[in-house]
C-alpha cells in the first residue's frame, strides 16, 4: 500500500513539475517581446554557447561519421550496395543522426552548464540582488539563454552534420578509394529540401527545450549547494528525455506532410 | 545618530503593520509591526530562523507575505504591480548577507548593472563612470574597480556590495547581517562605514542582525522580534537592562 502511496506522490510531484514548466514557458512568451531587448547579453551568451560546445560538437560528429560508415560498409558490401552508402550516410546524418546527437551533446554541456549557473546565482541570492535593484531577473537570465541555445544549435547541428558526413567519407576514401567530389556529389544528389528542412525545423525545438529546462531547473533551485548538483542534473535528464519526445513528434509530423 | 525621544516626530519612511507569513506548518511572523523613521538606524534582533530574513524580503516584495500592511514611502507595496513596484526599489538599497555580488561581472559591471533600469531617476545621460568611482571611494575601494568578485576578500565584498547599494542613491537601506561571518576588525569596519554613509547621505537604515555588539554601536532604536512578534523595542540601554528573561538573554555574553 505504502508503494502505491509513494507512485501517487511521485507522479503528483512531477504533474506539478510540468504544471510550473508551463507556466515559465509561457512567461517566457510574454517576456521575449517586452523592451528593453537584452541584445549584448544575448550576443554574449550565443557567443559562450556556441564557443563552449564547438569543439565537443565537431568531435562527435566526426566520430559517429567515421563509425556510422565503418559499422554499415560490410553489410552493404554483402548486398553489393556499397555505392549507397554516402546517400544512406547522409540521409541518416542530416535527418535523424546529427540532430539528435548534436542535441543530447548540448543538453550536456549547455543545459546542465545554465542549471548549475542559474541555480548558484539563486543560491547566493544573486538572482534576488536583481530583483531588489530593479532589474527583471527573468529577462536578463532566463530570455536571453533560452534565445541563444535556440538560435545557436541549428548552426551547431549544421557544422556537425557536415564534420560528420567528412567523417564518413575518410572511411569512404580510405577503404573505398572514393574521392572528395564523388563522395560529396552523391550526398548531395541523396539530400532533398524535405531532408533538411524538416530537419533543421526540430532543432530549433530542440535548442529551446535545452535551455527552457536548463533556466527552468536553475532559477527554481532549492537553497543550498546539494540543490544546485540537483539542478544540473535533472537539467539534462529530463532535457534528453524531452528531446526524444521532441524528436518523436518532429518525426510523426514530417511523416503526415510527406503523405499528403 | 539621532537622539531617540527626537525620532518620532519624524516622517514615517516605512511600516509593517500585523505582518503574518508561515511555511506549512510553522508561523515565522505572527503580526509583526515596526517602524522606521527618516533618518533613522533600527536594529532588528532575533535569534537564527526566528524570521528577520523572511521579514526584510517581505519587504522588498522578494516574499509574499501571507497577510499585513507593508508600507515603504508612503506606497503599499502589496498592491504595487510589479513597473511601480521596481521604481520605488531604486528608493531601497538591500545589502546580503552573503553579498551576493554577480560572480560572472567585473566590480565596475556589478555596479554598473543597477543604473541600467533607472535612467528615468538619474536621466538618459548620466555619467556612470563618475558614479561608480563615487561609489567605490565612499567605501574605500577604487583599486578593486576591475578585479572579479572571486579575487575579493569576504570583507571587500561587502564593501563592494554595500558601494553597489549605494549607486541608486537610495532613501532606504536594509541591512540583512551586515557583520555575519566576517572577523570582529572587518566586521567594526563595516560598522563604522554604515555610519558614514548614514552621515554622508542622511539614510534610513533597517539592520537586521544577531550581533549585540554592532546593535549597540548603530542602533537608535532596537526591536527584539521573538515568536513572531515585535516583542520589545526601545533603545539598546533600556533593552539591554530588561530584567524580562527572554531579552536578557539576547545580551548575555
Amino acid at each position: 500500500m505504502s508503494g502505491f502511496y509513494n507512485l501517487k506522490a511521485q507522479l503528483n510531484s512531477f504533474l506539478m513539475e510540468i504544471g510550473e514548466l508551463s507556466f515559465f514557458t509561457a512567461r517566457y512568451f510574454k517576456e521575449v517581446i517586452k523592451k528593453p531587448f537584452e541584445f549584448k547579453e544575448l550576443l554574449r551568451q550565443c557567443y559562450n554557447m556556441g564557443n563552449r560546445s564547438l569543439f565537443l560538437v565537431v568531435i562527435t560528429g566526426f566520430i559517429i561519421g567515421l563509425v556510422l560508415t565503418l559499422q554499415t560498409r560490410p553489410t552493404l558490401m554483402e548486398f553489393g550496395a556499397v555505392s549507397w552508402m554516402p546517400s544512406m550516410v547522409s540521409i541518416a546524418i542530416v535527418r535523424e543522426i546529427g540532430p539528435i546527437i548534436t542535441a543530447l551533446v548540448c543538453a550536456g554541456r549547455i543545459g546542465s552548464g545554465i542549471g548549475a549557473e542559474l541555480g548558484s546565482m539563486r543560491v547566493t541570492e544573486q538572482i534576488d540582488a536583481m530583483e531588489v535593484s530593479g532589474t527583471n531577473p527573468y529577462k536578463y537570465l532566463v530570455v536571453t539563454r533560452v534565445l541563444a541555445i535556440t538560435l545557436m544549435l541549428p548552426l551547431l547541428v549544421i557544422i556537425g552534420d557536415f564534420v560528420a558526413l567528412f567523417g564518413s567519407f575518410l572511411v569512404e576514401n580510405i577503404k573505398g578509394n572514393v574521392s572528395f567530389m564523388l563522395y560529396f556529389n552523391q550526398v548531395f544528389d541523396a539530400l532533398k529540401f524535405g531532408d533538411i528542412i524538416p530537419a533543421t525545423i526540430k532543432t530549433f525545438f530542440f535548442g529551446f527545450a535545452i535551455g527552457i529546462v536548463g533556466c527552468f531547473k536553475g532559477y527554481n533551485c532549492e537553497k543550498g549547494t546539494e540543490g544546485v548538483g540537483k539542478a544540473a542534473n535533472s537539467a539534462v535528464v529530463f532535457t534528453s528525455l524531452l528531446l526524444f519526445i521532441i524528436d518523436f513528434i518532429a518525426v510523426f509530423v514530417t511523416d503526415i506532410f510527406y503523405a499528403l | 545618530m539621532i537622539a531617540p525621544n527626537n525620532i518620532s516626530n519624524r516622517e514615517i519612511v516605512l511600516e509593517i503593520k500585523n505582518l503574518h507569513k508561515h511555511f506549512g506548518n510553522n508561523h515565522v511572523l505572527n503580526g509583526f509591526n515596526m517602524k522606521l523613521f527618516k533618518g533613522e538606524n533600527l536594529v532588528i534582533m532575533g535569534k537564527s530562523g526566528s524570521g528577520k530574513s523572511v521579514m526584510i524580503k517581505c519587504l522588498v516584495g522578494l516574499m509574499e507575505a501571507d497577510s499585513g500592511v507593508i508600507s515603504v514611502m508612503h506606497k503599499d507595496i502589496t498592491i504595487l504591480d510589479q513597473e511601480a513596484l521596481d521604481i520605488l526599489r531604486s528608493d531601497i538599497g538591500f545589502l546580503f548577507q552573503g553579498s551576493a555580488l554577480y560572480d560572472s561581472m567585473t566590480v565596475r559591471e556589478n555596479l554598473e548593472f543597477p543604473l541600467r533600469r533607472h535612467t528615468e531617476k538619474f536621466g538618459e545621460h548620466v555619467d556612470t563612470e563618475k558614479m561608480v568611482i563615487e561609489a567605490l571611494e565612499n567605501v574605500g575601494l577604487v583599486s578593486a574597480i576591475d578585479l572579479m568578485p572571486s579575487e575579493l576578500s569576504g570583507g571587500m565584498k561587502r564593501r563592494i556590495a554595500l558601494a553597489r547599494t549605494l549607486i541608486l542613491q537610495p532613501k532606504i537601506i536594509l541591512y540583512d547581517e551586515p557583520t555575519s561571518g566576517l572577523d570582529p576588525i572587518t566586521a567594526k569596519e563595516i560598522i563604522i562605514l554604515m555610519q558614514d554613509v548614514q552621515k554622508k547621505y542622511g539614510t534610513s537604515s533597517l539592520i537586521i542582525t544577531h550581533d549585540v555588539d554592532c546593535s549597540r554601536v548603530i542602533s537608535d532604536r532596537m526591536i527584539l522580534l521573538i515568536d513572531g512578534i515585535d516583542y520589545a523595542a526601545g533603545t539598546y540601554d533600556e533593552l539591554s537592562n530588561s530584567t524580562d528573561p527572554k531579552i536578557k538573554a539576547f545580551f548575555k555574553h
